[in-house]
């Protein structure tokens, strides 16, 4: 009997073996996590406290705060105006070619903000779109009106994509007993349509919010004065490290309060549907002639703005470029630079978020909690703080990282974490523990009904997790920027280099390429959407 | 009893005592004793005290109302909870502390839990490691020709309709020939029609292969129809084990009697074998003395229409195959069940008379 009961296990009084090892590695990506931000804090701290002081109560340093402010609130509502009416139109009327519409709102998303500054920025000059084409010279767009232009014409179907999902949640019997009850079709959409909007708009504006916050490569580009420039100003130019942590720990504030202030106001406001009922036809607004008119006009200008303008004002540079083979090698080089970071990282983060995800779904406690949480924080910290954190962090705690290749894809790995722990966790979430657990008693040990079992089940959560982050990482700029090994100029860098210099020609091809591959990424989350929407 | 001839009593079986769980006839294949179950943050135990012994190759039934225990008892058998307290033996081996899959017990679940990756022929090899290939690709092909679907091997889970996803369930269970396999709601997923032809296609299986089971259910025409014994539980604890019959026809206390079929409840004066009620003096179905609650079927009493009668008609359903009738005497309300004959109408004034010996209950 003892030689059995040594190698029994107790579900409910000994933890399984796999938790065991799931949990200590879901620890040691969450202090991966946590460790760097240390080094930020102590670098910060070196200074003495006069000098702290007089560094933050620069005037200089509460300009880029109002600046950053500023910049969020403009995008969120420039982004708002564009995307409420395209939902309320492709959901709730009868507009028409609005499957078409429903796909030309998502499809921006395939230009990065910094791609989109470049082709704001194409448009002026001598040389420029506006002045070739229609003769008519603008002075260069910058600043906040050009960096929130960029800004929310990129970000915009984040806002977009939730509102739709939102309206298609809502039930229009409530619209209706509104109606019914003596209230007006305006009344009724502030009253209850919009109220029970809220959760996903605000869902879209945390998004978006910290999207811009963190945004780097638009705002460089349109020269405008917020943290993630200043420290790239400070990175570049005058690198004084001090400042430099100051100000990135000023930006991880800005970004926590934000994640804070959402989770807050969201509590206050989750709405369930009481009853039930969805198998109801969905009625839609018939628009008049004159609606449908002003409606599709609407439409146009979003999306020649959104679209048009960057594929038209790459086109002409891209034509302007009188000898692309020359250049070929270059751009292929450049390439498969973004490549070598890109597959590893992409691999290196789906198999961090697996343990991650585990723990989740199949062992709920508040540690596996704390692990998921930590998970975050790689996606909620503003990219360009993040990744000074490794710098220092390589600096001084792991000298072997420092410059390497291997650092610049472990922190896309722990950045883009987030985004490969959401597929894999609804994959998981899918699988019934009746599932594993009838391969337990078909005679199968934990190890084997993992690999044979629950792997090959969430294996296309796991493949889309891979994709999300693959593709994200293709077109990452601040990351890359700061830790870029010597010599490692894959295509977002070499593109924004080239903008920044004025080079709007020579960067063309360079972000054409970008956005072919941000296309694909659309055309995935898409097809995933269409998916999971059908 | 007592007018039974001696060889006759000695080889009457334990079951037939109220709660019969100190043997069975057969060699016992699984005991359960003492087995205890309280999950974090709830108020009471979901199991307590639960015991009972399977012989080999006998089909069970644990039956009770939702959240009585029954699901979480089959999961501790089966290794999947583990009990705070009590033990589980598999043919005289503890197994109470061996994970599920050192236990060799086969597992039926609700949803049926195929692989949805795995081919259906792959879903019923899945259980059977350390064979060779070629003989375990045999035996798999055999025990889906044993469930009919020969032809099917190569399909997908999702391909399958409810009732053949179910057989393939079964095959991959049985596949393995593990000595005994827990079914978990096994027909709760399927329309009243499959419901009662697949519940009697399993039996029979499950008698071809030899194999003993332990069905959890919460409906009674399952539990009767299927099992060769019952275990009934009530909050967390055994009521009475028997076979249906005996647990049909003597339930120990008023929550077995109206849980399987329907009976009314009487109050009565016993002394030793009968009893004095409303109704007159009635024979007891076993011994009892004083104040007793006495269950009687509806189908244990007669009505007779008279005009000057004590009760009277308040409800009527028809049934086709008999009629239900809801007569009132008095502060009584008694269920009443009549062969298909002539109906009588509502307000009609009658007379009750049992017919049978009533149980006394604890």
């Amino acid at each position: 009997m003892a030689a059995t009961e040594t190698r029994t296990f107790n579900p409910g009084r000994r933890m399984p073996a796999v938790r065991i090892v799931f949990s200590v590695l879901g620890l040691l990506i969450g202090g991966l996590m946590l460790l760097p931000l240390v080094w930020l804090v102590m670098r910060a701290f070196q200074a003495d406290l006069p000098t702290v002081w007089s560094m933050l109560t620069r005037p200089r340093t509460l300009q880029m705060l109002l600046n950053t402010l500023a910049l969020v609130v403009c995008t969120l509502a420039l982004a708002t105006a564009m995307a409420l009416p395209l939902a309320w139109l492709v959901s709730r009327t009868n507009l028409r070619w609005r499957r078409l519409v429903n796909v030309l709102a998502v499809i921006p998303l395939a230009t990065p903000g910094y791609v989109m500054a470049y082709a704001l920025i194409g448009l002026s000059g001598n040389f420029g779109f506006m002045n070739q084409v229609f003769g008519v010279t603008i002075p260069r767009l910058e600043g906040l009106f050009g960096a929130t232009l960029a800004l929310s014409l990129y970000t915009f179907p984040y806002i977009y994509l939730n509102l739709r999902a939102a309206f298609a949640g809502l039930d229009q019997s409530l619209e209706e007993a509104a109606r019914a009850l003596g209230a007006t079709p305006r009344e009724v959409f502030v009253r209850v349509t919009l109220p029970h909007l809220m959760p996903a708009l605000m869902a879209g504006w945390l998004v978006v919010g910290l999207y811009v916050i963190g945004d780097f490569g638009a705002v460089a580009l349109m020269r405008y004065e917020v943290f993630s420039y200043a420290i790239y100003i400070q990175y570049s130019a005058a690198f004084d490290r001090i400042y430099a942590a100051w100000l990135a720990l000023i930006l991880i504030a800005i970004a926590l309060s934000v994640v804070w202030w959402e989770s807050r106001l969201r509590e206050g406001a989750s709405y369930a549907r009481t009853g039930s009922g969805t198998g109801t036809q969905r009625r839609r607004v018939a628009l008049p002639a004159a609606g449908q008119a002003l409606g599709l006009t609407f439409v146009g200008l979003v999306v020649l703005a959104s679209i048009g303008l960057p594929l038209a004002v790459l086109s002409f540079w891209m034509m302007r470029l009188d000898d692309l083979p020359a250049i070929l090698p270059a751009l292929l080089r450049a390439f498969s630079q973004s490549l070598s970071a890109a597959v590893p990282a992409a691999v290196l983060a789906a198999a961090m978020a697996l343990p991650v995800a585990v723990l989740a779904v199949r062992y709920p406690s508040p540690l596996s909690t704390l692990i998921n949480r930590l998970a975050f924080v790689g996606y909620a910290v503003p990219a360009l703080a993040f990744a000074l954190a490794f710098v220092f962090f390589s600096l001084n705690g792991a000298r072997f990282l420092y410059q390497t290749h291997l650092l610049l894809v472990l922190v896309y790995a722990l950045s883009f974490l987030a985004l490969a722990l959401g597929p894999i966790r609804s994959a998981l979430y899918q699988v019934r523990p009746s599932l594993e657990e009838s391969a337990r008693s078909l005679g199968h040990g934990p190890v084997s009904v993992f690999a044979r079992v629950t792997l090959p089940t969430i294996r296309p959560g796991v493949v889309a997790g891979m994709v999300l982050v693959f593709v994200i990482a293709m077109k990452e700029l601040p990351i890359a920027f700061l830790l870029a090994p010597t010599g490692f100029r894959p295509l977002a860098i070499t593109m924004f280099s080239r903008t920044s210099e004025g080079m709007l020609m020579d960067a063309a091809p360079y972000a054409a390429a970008i956005m072919v591959f941000s296309a694909l990424f659309v055309g995935f989350v898409l097809r995933h959407d269409r998916k999971a929407g059908g | 009893m007592a007018q039974l001839p001696p060889a006759f009593r000695f080889r009457m079986p334990a079951e037939a005592t109220p709660l019969g769980f100190r043997q069975t006839p057969r060699d016992v294949l699984l005991e359960v004793e003492g087995l205890r179950k309280q999950f974090p943050r709830a108020d009471s135990a979901a199991v307590e005290n639960v015991a009972f012994a399977l012989g080999e190759g006998e089909l069970m039934a644990l039956l009770g109302p939702s959240g009585c225990g029954k699901t979480t008892t089959l999961r501790m058998i089966g290794g999947f909870e583990a009990p705070d307290a009590g033990h589980i033996r598999l043919r005289g081996r503890d197994v109470t502390r061996l994970p599920p899959e050192q236990r060799g017990i086969g597992f039926v679940f609700q949803d049926y839990a195929l692989f949805p990756h795995l081919d259906v022929l792959a879903n019923v090899r899945f259980g059977l490691r350390g064979m060779p290939p070629a003989e375990a690709e045999t035996r798999a092909r055999d025990m889906l020709a044993l469930v009919g679907l020969g032809d099917l091997a190569g399909r997908k889970p999702h391909e399958l309709s409810g009732g053949q996803q179910q057989r393939v369930a079964l095959a991959r269970t049985l596949a393995p020939a593990p000595p005994l396999v827990l079914l978990d709601e096994p027909f709760s997923n399927l329309d009243a029609a499959m419901r009662v032809e697949t519940r009697q296609e399993v039996r029979k299986l499950l008698k071809t292969t030899g194999s003993a089971a332990i069905l959890v259910t919460h409906d009674q025409e399952e539990a009767l129809a299927l099992s060769d014994r019952i275990v009934v539980m009530e909050a967390g604890k055994v009521c009475q084990i028997g076979t249906p019959d005996e647990i049909y026809r003597n339930p120990v206390s008023a929550f077995v009697a109206s849980f399987i079929g329907r009976s009314n409840i009487v109050e009565g004066r016993a002394s030793g074998m009968d009893v004095e009620t409303a109704f007159g003096r009635l024979p007891l179905s076993r011994a009892a003395n004083g104040r007793v609650s006495l269950a009687v079927r509806p189908e244990q009493i007669m009505l007779e229409p008279d005009p000057a009668g004590p009760a009277a008609i308040v409800g009527r359903e028809y049934r086709g195959h008999d009629q239900l009738y809801w007569v009132q005497e008095g502060e009584r309300c008694m269920l009443v069940i009549s062969g298909p004959g002539a109906q009588i109408d509502l307000g009609t004034r009658v007379r009750l008379r049992i017919c049978d010996c009533v149980t006394p209950l604890t």
